[in-house]
Parts: structure tokens; sequence; C-alpha cells
């Protein structure tokens, strides 16, 4: 296959970006994208230019690191796909392909694709845990749970925390993914507890990220490749009104 | 150099416990006192960090990814052992025990493996309690599965992320103590030296991978916790950054490494299509719980496999190993694999590849049942390979996967070097010449949560008169020139190939050479052959740009480095171990029906090489094996 390939090209954080112009021939159908994107670094490097900074590194669709905006949706063309994920037999022998960064204003760009996403972690440090030590723990069959719930739960659990949700969303609002990890714990007994507050601090550390406001449009759930549902981000801000209710 | 288990004394039962009761503590009040350094943020580094902040020590962390969630042991799928004896089918910490010990073909230490299993049921309380959404029966109990190289079901699973899951957990117990101000995180950091002062380990100099800025971070302790290197393969089911080289620097300030060339291939992952390809998927052992595994009885059959009708099939596991048939021991399967493809019975477009079929699950389960079990795995297969394996069997191929070998450890998960303990999968410890499935996840959290938090106070109460660390001593000046130094030989070689491309030629040998399949030819061959790639490395490398600055090919470049030494002492290990034993299969000591011959006579040890400085041949010391409990058996699994 022969590919037109227009890559965002940015030195740091605060330089100018712009797009790039790159054609590759002889990619093969069975690649994938980041592998396609492997050979043209290889190409640049022989040819003494600096190759292209891309995020990744499990290259199977569970770590979260890879994320790109593949002419123009998060993760390319592909419905619950990572990039990583994503094979050249989706596209077609002369295809142009427009590879961007995941932009948000809380995700700065660090070099060309590759940005930091740290914002999530300290979503996550926030309140995104079952406050238990190790060690106190109960016997794992103390307390039943049944068989729906923890797959419900399992559902909201598995988000990877790309940021795809974020790249897509017109506010760039992480409610998908702090929804995901507040619903994932307030449907388990462990997490009940500390629910509602959870929920309180997670939003508003989302907040002070420079996240956006949730607006409903459900186009995080389209693109997430983990196929977390919106409904997710309802049982957030229940938990968020029940944190407001129960203020003394 | 003194290899000293240091096994405490009393019946195996009770060593574990004596070990808790009279080792040294450290008073809250003095914890904060000290600081430790965690390198590596995978399921093992993230639960001692977390645990050791609980506690009140003062912890950094580090890792390479953008974040401690994204650590290598988020890929483990299949599931986490644990002795509960849920099912009444007879389990127990000594079946477990004796299975691991087994498994491993009796090379690992008895002590180490009863403390494992020993450990195994509390792990599953933790992370239910952190919120580790394990499948659950309708009844609401946990659900059990079982998996290679056992009779028992003792797996506890949640879908096919059980990794991901686990080490959510573990990055949960992290961010928490990270809010609490008790751990610092340094992400997109990388260890590049250790530092060692009077023969102590006291600090690390790491790169920050986004600025390039060297730093030296102080420590009265260091623990690596950095996985494994089977990414020396090249091809292999590890992350891309995944990486020898914390280790390796280790080893080359005195750690001990042991058992280098006990590296476990894989049976079950998606094979190589084409030269491109930078990494080969794993798709989870659990698979083998319903799938049956065939080739066609014909060399080269042309047909595809819904035309091959079941008399001309060979379901080569189920025939040679009746006992316990697709569900036979990883290195067994590998082997089994690898004998029927070499033989020209493969199948795919590069007959590189078994099928893996679960027509016959999905005829007695129903395919809503195997979609509930599976779906995740067939979906991703699909993802990869573009074919339905609800419709068609699965092509898989060995691959190369986990390291039992790494830096050696005594029984309180200290290396040679005091003051430096190793964790998880990078040390040696448990899994002697082979790994049985779901018992990774196990190590590490076992290792993290429930083992380093005693064995490094008993450490750390020697410490208390020692003070703050000063990363300004003449010894960090010396490492971080030697960072440096290293770092700028790199960039000014400026020949005509990349590091991937090295690391290309080196897997390739290796796999070759050093993998399923060993011969004493073959590995002198691959000495010589390494040593020839390392000098062209040293001549003819080409990285562009700068230290100072993100540069992913200098990241490459130094890790590539590294693995041109460390295999090389794989097959010294190799050649020097006379037997076959585990994933270690010498092809001049085998049965005369193709199956592993150990010789305990003259191998029962663990080989543990010294660093002998460069380009010299590496030191062999042995830290013999006592069996106390059990007598080590041919590992059958007929
Ligand atoms: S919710 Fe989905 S899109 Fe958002 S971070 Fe998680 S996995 Fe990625
Ligand atoms: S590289 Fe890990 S999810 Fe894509």
């Amino acid at each position: 296959m022969k590919i037109q390939l227009k890559i965002w090209r940015q030195e740091n954080a605060r330089a100018q970006g712009r797009m790039v112009d790159y054609e590759l021939t002889d990619i093969n159908p069975e690649m994938s994208f980041l592998e396609m994107l492997d050979v043209l670094n290889e190409q640049l490097i022989q040819k003494g230019d600096m190759p292209v900074e891309f995020d990744h590194d499990c290259r199977e669709g569970i770590c979260g690191q890879c994320g790109l905006f593949i002419n123009g949706r998060a993760h390319g063309p592909q419905e619950a796909t990572t990039t990583c994920q994503l094979h050249m037999r989706h596209f077609k022998d002369g295809d142009t392909i427009y590879v961007e960064p995941f932009r948000s204003r809380a995700f700065p760009v660090i070099k060309d694709l590759r940005i930091d996403r740290s914002a999530f972690d300290r979503i996550i440090q926030a309140g995104g845990y079952i406050s238990t030590r190790t060690g106190d723990a109960p016997e794992a069959n103390a307390i039943p749970i049944g068989h729906d719930v923890a797959e419900a739960a399992f559902d909201a659990a598995a988000c990877i925390g790309c940021g795809a949700c974020v790249a897509t969303c017109k506010n760039a609002s992480a409610a998908l993914f702090t929804g995901a990890k507040v619903s994932h714990l307030a449907m388990l007994p462990q997490g009940q507890p500390e629910a509602a507050e959870r929920a309180r601090k997670m939003v508003a550390q989302m907040e002070a990220e420079g996240f956006g406001h949730c607006t409903n449009t459900g186009a995080c759930e389209v693109e997430c490749p983990q196929e977390i549902s919106i409904r997710h981000i309802a049982r957030m801000n229940f938990e968020y009104n029940r944190a407001g209710a129960l203020k003394k | 150099m003194k290899l000293d288990a240091k096994i405490p004394e009393g019946p195996l039962q009770e060593k574990w416990s004596r070990y808790k009761a009279t080792c040294r503590l450290v008073s809250p009040n003095n914890k904060k006192k000290l600081d430790i350094i965690v390198v590596g943020a995978g399921l093992a580094g993230s639960s001692a960090a977390a645990s050791l902040a609980e506690m009140g020590y003062r912890v950094k962390s580090f890792c390479f990814q953008d974040s401690p969630r994204r650590a290598h042991s988020v890929a483990a799928q299949g599931g986490v052992n644990a002795s509960k004896n849920y099912h009444n089918d007879g389990d127990s910490a000594f079946r477990m025990f004796y299975d691991t010990l087994k498994g491993g073909d009796f090379r690992a230490r008895e002590a180490n493996v009863y403390r494992l299993a020993e450990c195994s049921a509390n792990l599953i309380d933790q992370a239910v309690a952190q919120g580790v959404p394990f499948a659950r029966e309708y009844g609401g109990y946990l659900a059990n599965r079982s998996f290679g190289g056992v009779q028992v079901s003792r797996t506890f699973y949640a879908r096919g992320q059980t990794g991901q899951q686990l080490l959510l957990g573990a990055y949960s117990a992290l961010s928490r103590q990270v809010a609490e101000g008790n751990v610092q995180l340094f992400s997109r950091h990388e260890m590049l030296g250790l530092v060692v002062i009077d023969g102590k380990a006291r600090g690390i100099i790491a790169r920050n991978l986004d600025t390039g800025a060297i730093e030296r971070h102080a420590a009265h302790t260091v623990v690596l916790a950095t996985g494994g290197y089977g990414k020396i393969y090249y091809l292999s089911t590890l992350a891309m950054g995944c990486n020898g080289s914390a280790i390796w620097r280790a080893h080359k300030k005195g750690a001990g490494f042991a058992a280098a060339s006990w590296t476990q291939i894989h049976p079950t992952c998606l094979p190589q299509s084409g030269a491109y390809q930078s990494k080969l998927t794993l798709m989870s052992e659990s698979l083998r719980n319903d799938g049956r595994i065939w080739v066609p009885k014909k060399a080269n059959d042309p047909r595809p496999p819904g035309e091959i009708p079941e008399e001309e099939r060979d379901y080569y596991l189920e025939r040679r190993y009746p006992a316990f048939g697709n569900l036979a021991p990883r290195d067994i399967a590998s082997r089994a694999a690898k004998e029927r493809i070499d033989a020209g019975f493969g199948v795919g477009a590069q007959r590189n590849a078994v099928y893996l079929d679960f027509a016959h699950a999905i005829r007695e389960y129903g395919i809503e049942t195997i979609r509930e079990r599976y779906g995740n795995l067939f979906r991703m297969y699909e993802k990869i390979t573009g074919h339905n394996a609800y419709e068609r069997p699965m092509m898989i191929s060995p691959a190369a996967h986990f390291s039992m070998g790494g830096l050696w450890v005594d029984y309180e998960l200290m290396t040679t070097i005091p003051g430096l303990f190793a964790i998880g999968e990078c040390n040696f410890s448990d899994h002697g010449a082979n790994r049985l499935g779901a018992n990774s996840l196990l190590q590490a959290c076992v290792d993290g949560y429930f083992i380093l938090p005693y064995t490094i106070g008993n450490y750390l109460a020697g410490e208390l008169g020692t003070g703050k660390i000063s990363p300004e001593a003449p010894e960090f000046e010396t490492a971080e020139r030697e960072v440096r130094d290293q770092l700028g030989r790199l960039l000014t070689i400026q020949g005509n190939r990349t590091a991937t491309d090295y690391h290309k030629e080196l897997g390739a040998l290796l796999y070759d050479k050093c993998g399923v399949l060993r011969t004493r030819e073959g590995l002198r061959q691959a000495i010589d052959d390494i040593r020839a790639l390392r000098a062209d490395f040293w001549q003819n490398l080409k990285v562009p740009g700068g230290a100072e600055q993100v540069n992913s090919e200098l990241e490459k470049a130094g890790r590539v480095a590294d693995y041109l030494e460390l295999a090389e002492v794989m097959c010294y290990d190799a050649l020097t171990r006379e037997e076959s034993c585990g994933a270690h299969f010498r092809e001049e000591h085998q049965t005369a029906d193709g199956e592993a011959q150990r010789r305990d006579d003259q191998f029962q040890f663990v080989s543990v090489w010294a660093y002998a400085g460069p380009e010299e041949e590496p030191e062999l010391h042995r830290e013999g094996l006592v069996f106390e409990t059990i007598q080590p058996s041919v590992r059958s699994y007929k």
C-alpha cells in the first residue's frame, strides 16, 4: 500500500506545531498503525531526521498509553479499538491519513504526538480508591457480591485511562473517565462508604485540572475503546448530588 | 560472591511465621526518617510502594511509563492463583507449593515457594477489599477456574483482564499514598545507574525522559521491581518499553544474576506475520481450558481447518500427555508446538502456527457461555488478525514471555548487594525453571504487599543511625558521570544502523540458539555472534538528536546496549547447565521419547553469575538446592 501522512510535529510544549507531509510506499495491510509509524521512523532516522515521538507501550490495547487522533477521530476509524490495535487493512491504498495528538488544555503536548496525561493520575489521587490498608482485609468471600453487580463494576473498571473521551469531547470533559472510576467503586459494597465523598473530590479535581463540563453529547462513549457507557456519568452525578445532600 | 539464602530454621510450614515473629521492626517514629526508592510501578512496585508508605516510610516511586497504571502487569490476562480451596477439590497451601515446585522442575527453594503459596489466600482478600471485580458465581461468591499444570481450580480472574484489575487496585492504593504525601511519584523516569556507598545500595541515577535531565536520588535502601527481560528476544509478549537495564546495571555493580537463561516461551501467542512486526500478542492460557490444540496429520496440508476431518487431526498434546492434555504446562506445550511446526505440520500462511479450536466447547456449552468466558480475547483476536474465532480455530504460536531468571535474592528478597532488594519478575526466586500460569501476578503481589514490608524492616532497623544519605557523596558523582558518559558514547557513534535493527538481530539470534531448544554447539556459536554484534553496535549505531531532550531512540539504544551484554550471560548460563529442566531444554539431554532429562546428581543448584568486567567471561557461583520436605521426582504430565 501507498500512504500519504500528514503528521503533527511540535518540538515541545511551548513551541508552535505544524502538520508535516510524509509518504510511505510498501505498507503491508497486516501491519498495525503503530508499526506503520515505526517504518516511517526508521526511514527518518536513516535520513538523519528526528523520528516522530508518539506514546505507546503494551501494543495490545490495555495499557492506555497510545492515543492518536487519526483522520479526526480519537484512536482512528475502528469502533472500540485503541490506536495500537488499529491495523492498516482498514485503510485503502493511496489514502491520506491525518495524525494528530489528543488535544485538550489539560493534556499539554510534550513533543510531536506525545502528551502529558498526568491530570488523570491526579484525579485518581483525589479519591479514586477504597481506603483500605495492606493487611486489614477480611476473608474475600465474607461479603458476597452478585454476579451481575461484579460484572457491571468490571465494565466500569475496564477503563484504560487513554483519554480518548477527553480528546473527542467538544468540552474536553473528563466525565467518562472520572465517572467510570466513581461508578466502579460505588457499585461494590467495599466502595460504598466513601462513594459520595469520592465523587465530590474527584469532580473537584477534574475541574481544577481544566477539563470542561459534561453536556451529555455522548461523543465520549462512541470513541471509548473499552465501550464505557455514559450511564457511569449519571451514577457519578448521582453520587455527587448525594454528597451535596449529605453535607451538614 | 557469598550466597547465603538465610532460610529460617524450623519446619517448612512454620518458617515464615517464625521469621515474622522474630524479625527486627522499625518504630513508627523512626520510619519517617527512612527513605526508600522503588524502581518500577507494576504490581510488585506499586504494591510495595503503597504498603511501605502506609507503614510510614518515605517512598519515592519511579517508572518509565507515563503513569504507574500502565506498567506491563496490566496486560496479564488469565488470572491469579490462590489456595483458597473454595471448590473443595483438595487444594491447600501444601498442594500449591508442590505444584509450583514441580512446575518449576524442582529448581527453586522450598522455603520461598511454600511462602508464596501460604500468602496467596491473603492476596485475594486484599484485592477484593480494594475493589477488584473478580468473577463471581450467581450466589455472589468468587469463581475459580483451572490453569495449566495443575489439577485443581485455584485461579481467580476478572474476565481476561486480571492483571489490569489487580494493577489498578495496587495503583489506587499507591495513589492514595501519593495524595497523603507519603509517596513521591516519578513517572517517565528511567533508572540508569545504581549508587553503592560502602558496599550498600544508597540511591539511583535516573533520567527524566521528558526533559533528558539526569537526576540523583538518595535513599537508605533501593527496591528494584522492574519486571522481566523477555523483550530481549525483540519479538515477545512484553510491552515495547520493558527492559532489563535496571537489573543489568545493578548486576554490574555487584548483584548476582541467577538463572539468566530460564525464560519462558509462552505457547499461546499470535504468530508473526511479517518482518515489520513489533510484538507478539499473548492469548491467555485460560483459553486452553476450553480450546483444543491440533495440527493436521498430513504435513503442509493446504486445506482450511474446517475441511480437515476429525480423524485427520493430530491433537498432539492430548496424544502425548493424556493426563493433562491441553492443560500441559507452558514449557511442554511450547516445545510440543515447536516440534510439530519444525516437522512441517505448522499451519497458516507462514506455516508457523498451530490451531486452537473452540468448536467442541461451543457445541458443548453454547456460544453464549464461551462468549462470556473469553469474549474480549476473541474480540482482540479478531482485531489483530481479522478472523472470527467463533467460526474458525485460532492460530497460535509460541513467543517469549516471562523471565524466571533475574537478580538472585535471599529469603528476604535482598540481592547480593546489601540494601538492594529485588521483587516480582525481576528477581529469581519462586518459579524455578518454569513458571506456572497465574503465578506471576501472585508473586508480584505477594512480594510487594506481604513479604518486603517485613524483610525491608529487618534491614532498615540496622540503618537508624545512618542519617540522611546525601546525593552529593562522591559515589553519586561517579555514578552520574558513568551515566552521562554512556549516553554521550551512544550519541557520538553516528553510524548507519538503528537500535531497533540491532535489537531485531539479537532477538532472532537468541530465539534460535537460546530459545525453546538449545545445544552446546549453538550456544557457543551464539556467544561469538553476540560479541561480534556488540562490537558492531558500538561502531555503527545511529542515534539521532541529543541527550537533553525527549529522545526515544536514545532510550532504546541504552536498553539494547544492556541486552547485548545480558544475552551473553544467558548463553553461558544455558551452556554450562548440562541438563534439561523446565524451560531450559538442551537437545543433548532428553529421554528416548523426547522429554526433558534433569540431572539432579550434578545440577541441583541455581547458577548465579557475577560480573567480571567488560568483555570478560562471567563468573559462575552456585546455590545448592536442598530439599527437606519433598523429594524431586521426574516431572511427568503424562
Ligand atoms: S473512559 Fe474510555 S476513552 Fe475515557 S479514558 Fe477510559 S478507556 Fe479511555
Ligand atoms: S499501546 Fe497500550 S493500549 Fe495501545
